[in-house]
């Protein structure tokens, strides 16, 4: 069942591409209909399986014998929390982009075939189908934000797109080099994990994959397409991009480049967890000095996923697991961040700008937004009964075992994070004296007939941000829920040579 | 051997000749005084059948068989290969349907099936002599239908260029093939492979490898013999254009992997660092790296959609060479695979190239702004073409780049100077994103111009534009539907 999240969504793709009516509201309730779908094969199909921490299959076929590639769909409790993770954003994304009037279908099949592509990734053992997946998910991203994206947004877009393939281009090379080094006979990533790798390879091919990989989960120095990226993006996409696109980037490295090479990882554990670590801070110390809204939440993307590379470099049970709920957890509250920005505050202010935000007192004009901002930053800040909070610590735990400095470091890092959200969150909601009513856009500003009052937040917006926040707090609160997945799955023979080394 | 041998055995070229002098007779004759138009749907037409026939006749009464020291031989890859080709010339006729830049339609049909006998021939044959002829019949069809768009100037330098260029190559490719008959004794590819190759090739058997590659790396567009490409892709008409990169492609990428694969086994030299031996690898190493490098940098700069497709097209060739020096049975499937589907994409792009062209007066990449509104139907085939050949999966382009690269380094496992060039070739194509993402911003993301013309639809030429996409698509989907046919026929053989 698991895979009719992947064909709902290109399904639903198509079915939108060739939708007869021009009516923006058929194409969202299509749209709706099949992120939904999606999601509720993601849910049912994981609550059906009887052992959901341990590794099945899904779907196995040939597809290309002569190579040894095959159509190979599986599951284990890691890729069951992010299909969990993407069928939510998708769904949760759909809500927010409501407003969307502009080529309202294109944008939701391009919508739809990206959330197909993430889907892909999360469930394929083939590594050559776990490629194609990942590489589907590379255009539609260009062209959401390229189309209906804000400030810069063709630039940002290109950015986007050429990191992405550039980094795919990197595990593409130590796909082909792994491939050949391994006999030609398969990419059956349970077979390749059993491969012995001659040291003197993995310490070349383990970067190169890793780092690929990496870029898409926004490890420093490679992280500049993120702000531009997300700042650029329209809300939907801003919510996927940080969601969902940067766990792809993270999954992979994990699934592919650290299981395979087990050697490689741990020569070069400690320069990665460096990098990481720098990424927690300067994502953090960026998002302090910066005056655009959404600029905040993308840098403060790059200090969490900083997390996610630390906890996966500590291997050791405590880390990773934290890492992999750190994933699930920064994607919720990434994409109901920038929904609050990108959709509730922006479109109805049409300005982004801190400074002037300040002088507007959106907390009694939009009480709900600056509500759902105040929850979704306790939760981004690690506040106890948030998931951010468990999976910030056990990173925390995991990095204090394998690296006492770094984990040091992670926490200015974490007590910055607390700063620069309070910052944000005093300067866009709760400072100044003027009311909605009486704002008056600066002149020479990027302002597009602008409302006459302040629409309310409407109801889709409102279930959105219900489901991101009941689901922070439901694994905040109760984190066994995803961690009785996660745990059983690094014990899977998957893992062994990795947690060996 | 008796002539009637022959004659069974070339059936397919005796209907494609019969065809030349059909398409010719009707339009002289019976045509003369019709609109231009209906002359191009009759040699459209005219074309079809004949090469529906000679495909009929190589898909179903064909039998292997070699006659005249291997001057023609019949064999599963060649009949593959010849396939392929008459299914481009088809396409290539039906993309030309509404087009109107000559007044000499019987002519230029009869050109066009010219060339594919020349093609057909070229991959027909394991003889040096035989090759160098087809050669040069393919080529100088392409010289005319080059220089067939006369109210142009453009038309006419291009032919120039590509005339003078490839007058010069085929100069080069004869002397080289002279020295290798002058140090083997032999004309034939397998007989000349026993004499030479010893695995110690002789410095002038090393000169003639030079020359000859000159030859063939003229005839598929590597650098730094791509001079032509530009200006022809870019002056001749479009259906010339298009045969140019995507038939003459295919032929000329078989000839020169099966050239090299048996004509000259043993003296492959390498790659490898610190082990460089000189041989046909390591010159075709050159060719490759400034092929894949120049092409992509150049295309970076292009203004025109056809001059950066004839840059992206040198890039491509770059990467085929990349996956023949690889050498054995994969290579040589990587690299049929590859070239076929890339003509197919390339065809197509053209395809909707002219369209533009037709309706705009324009190619520039500022023409297309827009063109995702005002033909949503052309700009997804064009969506799915130009993402194929910057090689995303699930299309061709993808899976074609991953073969070739695949076997390039699985050739010689132990040859690290292979892996180098994958990653250098991998690498390159990243870069081409960019280039090729700047047309579709063009199409799907600018706004069209406020004064354009309503857009000229035709069912026809969207018809044949999608089932070249619907191919692309096919293809890369589902790998196996051609794999399986061209990896028996190549074993086979014993590459």
């Amino acid at each position: 069942m698991l895979s009719w999240t992947i064909y709902t969504s290109f399904l639903g793709a198509a079915v939108l591409l060739c939708l007869p009516t021009r009516s923006p509201q058929a194409a969202r309730v299509t749209a709706l209909g099949f992120a939904v779908a999606g999601g509720l094969f993601a849910l049912c199909g994981s609550w059906g399986l009887e052992n959901p921490g341990t590794f099945g299959v899904i779907t196995r076929a040939e597809w290309v014998p002569s190579l040894g590639i095959e159509y190979f769909l599986g599951q284990d409790g890691i890729s069951l929390t992010l299909v969990m993770l993407t069928g939510l954003a998708s769904v949760a994304g759909v809500l927010f982009s409501w407003n969307i009037e502009h080529r309202t279908k294109e944008f939701f099949a391009l919508y739809l075939a990206l959330i197909g592509g993430v889907y892909g990734v999360f469930l394929s053992f083939d590594l050559f189908l776990l490629f194609v997946f990942y590489e589907i998910a590379i255009i539609p991203k260009y062209f959401l934000i390229a189309i209906w994206g804000s400030t810069r947004r063709e630039y940002g877009a290109m950015k986007l797109a050429l990191y992405s393939f550039v980094g795919s281009a990197m595990v593409l090379i130590g796909l082909i080099a792994t491939y050949v080094k391994a006999g030609g006979h398969s990419f059956n990533l349970l077979e390749l994990s059993k491969v012995p790798f001659p040291e003197s390879f993995q310490l070349w091919v383990f970067p190169l994959v890793f780092v690929g990989f990496a870029i898409l989960a926004g490890l420093w120095p490679f992280h500049t397409w993120a702000p531009t990226g997300h700042v650029a993006a329209p809300t939907a996409a801003s919510m996927l991009l940080a969601g969902v696109v940067m766990k792809l980037g993270a999954y992979g490295a994990f699934r592919v480049a650290m299981t395979l090479f087990p050697l490689g990882v741990a020569a070069w554990r400690h320069e990665i967890g460096i990098l990481a670590t720098i990424g927690i801070v300067y994502g953090a110390t960026v998002a302090m000095v910066q005056r655009d809204f959404k600029f905040v939440i993308g840098y403060s993307s790059v200090s969490h996923m900083g997390f996610v590379l630390l906890g996966l470099m500590t291997l050791n049970e405590i880390g990773v697991s934290g890492a992999v709920l750190q994933m699930f957890s920064h994607g919720i509250i990434a994409s109901l961040l920038f929904a609050v920005v990108g959709r509730m505050v922006y479109e109805r202010t049409h300005t982004r700008e801190l400074m002037q935000l300040e002088t507007m007192r959106l907390d009694r004009s939009m009480p709900f937004a600056a509500g759902t901002f105040v929850l979704a930053g306790l939760a981004s800040m690690g506040m106890p009964g948030f998931s951010g909070f468990v999976a910030e610590l056990k990173v925390l735990i995991g990095a204090w075992k394998a690296f006492p400095a770094l984990a040091l470091f992670s926490g200015i890092g974490v007590v910055i994070g607390v700063a620069y959200t309070l910052r944000a969150m005093q300067m866009a909601f709760y400072s100044g004296e003027a009311s909605a009513a009486e704002i008056q856009p600066r002149p020479g500003l990027h302002v597009e007939a602008s409302p006459p009052t302040m629409q309310s937040i409407s109801i889709p917006e409102r279930a959105g941000a219900v489901l991101l926040i009941a689901v922070a707090l439901l694994v905040g609160l109760y984190p066994q829920c995803l961690l009785k997945w996660i745990i059983p799955s690094l014990h899977t023979p998957l893992f062994e040579g990795l947690f060996k080394a | 051997m008796r002539y009637a041998d022959l004659l069974v055995t070339l059936i397919p070229e005796v209907v494609l000749t019969a065809t030349v002098l059909a398409v010719l007779g009707l339009d002289l004759g019976w045509m003369r005084r019709r609109p231009i138009r209906a002359r191009m749907w009759l040699g459209t037409v005219v074309t079809t059948l004949g090469c529906l026939a000679a495909a009929c006749w190589v898909l179903g009464f064909q039998q292997a068989t070699e006659i005249y020291n291997g001057m023609v031989v019949v064999n599963d890859l060649n009949r593959l290969v010849k396939l392929a080709l008459l299914f481009l010339t088809v396409a290539t006729a039906w993309i030309s349907v509404g087009a109107n830049f000559t007044e000499h339609v019987g002519e230029y049909f009869a050109l066009l099936l010219l060339a594919t006998i020349g093609m057909t021939f070229l991959v027909s044959t394991d003889h040096l002599l035989m090759i160098f002829i087809s050669l040069e019949l393919l080529s100088l069809s392409l010289y005319i239908l080059t220089a067939f768009h006369k109210r142009q100037v453009q038309s006419a330098e291009a032919a120039l260029k590509y005339f003078l260029f490839g007058g010069m190559a085929a100069a080069f490719l004869l002397f080289g093939l002279s020295l290798v008959y002058g140090l083997s004794g032999e004309l034939r590819l397998e007989a000349i492979a026993t004499v030479l190759g010893n695995g110690n090739p002789d410095p002038l058997l090393i000169a003639a490898l030079v020359m000859v590659l000159i030859g063939f790396g003229f005839k598929v567009a590597a650098a730094p013999f791509h001079l032509w490409a530009p200006d022809t892709y870019q002056g001749a008409p479009i259906p010339s254009a298009a045969l140019v990169a995507s038939g003459s492609k295919v032929a000329g990428f078989f000839i020169l992997g099966k050239v090299m694969m048996t004509g000259f086994k043993g003296a492959e030299g390498s790659v490898a660092f610190g082990g460089f031996a000189a041989g046909w690898v390591s010159i075709m190493a050159v060719l490759a790296i400034l092929s894949v490098v120049l092409g992509n940098l150049a295309a970076l700069a292009q203004s025109s959609v056809r001059r950066l497709l004839a840059y992206s097209a040198i890039a491509q060739a770059g990467y085929v060479l990349v996956g023949l020096m690889g050498g054995g049975a994969p290579a040589m499937a990587s690299v049929l695979y590859y070239a076929i589907t890339y003509a197919v994409t390339v065809l197509g792009t053209f395809g909707v190239v002219g369209w533009v062209q037709e309706a705009t007066g324009r190619e520039d990449i500022a023409a297309f702004a827009g063109l995702g509104r005002r033909a949503p139907l052309i700009s997804f085939c064009m969506l799915i073409f130009l993402l194929s050949l910057a090689g995303i999966p699930p299309l061709a382009g993808f899976f074609g780049k991953f073969y070739l690269f695949t076997a390039a380094i699985q050739g010689d496992p132990g040859n690290v100077g292979m892996r180098w060039m994958m990653i250098l070739a991998v690498a390159m194509s990243a870069v081409s994103l960019y280039y090729y993402l700047k047309v579709l911003k063009q199409i799907f993301v600018a706004e069209a111009p406020a004064e354009a013309a309503p857009w000229p639809d035709s069912s026809w030429h969207n018809t044949v534009l999608a089932s070249l996409a619907l191919a692309v698509v096919v293809l890369g989907c589902l790998p196996g539907l051609l794999l399986n046919k061209l990896l028996p026929a190549i074993t086979a053989l014993g590459f």
